[in-house]
């Protein structure tokens, strides 16, 4: 990825994998052929991700990561988002769904839109 | 993804080669918790050829490991490449885990 080194690159496509896994678990209830609207572009040296999805609401309050002190199986995926990105959001579009926005520093990059599928 | 399992001496090994992620996860419990239920005393999941894995496939390891040691038995995980291993790093679980650099090595002392 673009002014990354390949450990960032790494983590960066785990976070978005596991935010996508969250989408199907939770918004899609299990459900894995609904859409998931995935945009990118690095600008002013930061890396923007955007998923859209057209799922059930999730209340952001209740999305957050277990103690990981508390060893046991589950909680974490939304621990690995926030530990690799510098920004998490939710905005709630109503009928155009939910978007996430993901957001990670990546110094000494240009402008570059990464895809949109 | 594929897994292989065999029985070196004592130690049951897991090869597991490929992506680990939330569609075949359950696939990598399913192998572990046969071994589980028969009570094997050492269970040794290489994981060298593993390129990528997620939260489900690492909740699927502490799974594993929080069941055998119940029983008393020993679960190691080998062959972590840097990639991988930095998703352990990521859940701060490389102290929970006996991790070792190579299957050999996890047999060694049984």
């Amino acid at each position: 990825m673009a002014g990354m080194n390949e450990d960032d690159s790494c983590k960066v496509v785990l976070a978005v994998d596991e935010a996508c896994s969250n989408i199907i678990r939770h918004s899609y209830e299990g459900v894995k052929d609904k859409p998931i609207i995935c945009e990118g572009k690095i600008e002013n040296s930061n890396l923007h991700i955007m998923l859209q999805d057209y799922g059930k609401k999730v209340d952001p309050a209740n999305i957050r990561p277990r103690n990981l002190s508390d060893i046991r199986p589950g909680g974490l995926g939304v621990h690995f988002i926030r530990e690799v990105m510098d920004r998490v959001e939710f905005e709630d579009r109503g009928d155009e769904g939910t978007c996430l926005f993901l957001e990670k520093k990546v110094p000494n990059s240009g402008v570059h839109d990464l895809w949109k599928s | 993804m594929e897994i292989v399992t065999e029985n070196i001496g004592s130690a049951s090994i897991v090869r597991v080669s490929g992506e680990v992620d939330m569609s075949n996860s359950p696939t990598v419990r399913d192998s572990l918790m046969l071994l589980i239920e028969a009570k094997a005393p050492t269970i040794v999941v290489d994981l060298g050829g593993v390129t990528y894995m997620d939260s489900s496939g690492i909740a699927t390891l502490i799974e594993g490991h929080q069941a055998t040691t119940s029983y008393g038995g020993n679960f190691r995980i080998a062959a972590l490449i840097p990639n991988v291993r930095q998703v352990f790093e990521l859940a701060r679980l490389t102290d929970v885990f006996d991790i070792y650099p190579d299957v050999d090595r996890a047999q060694e002392g049984l």
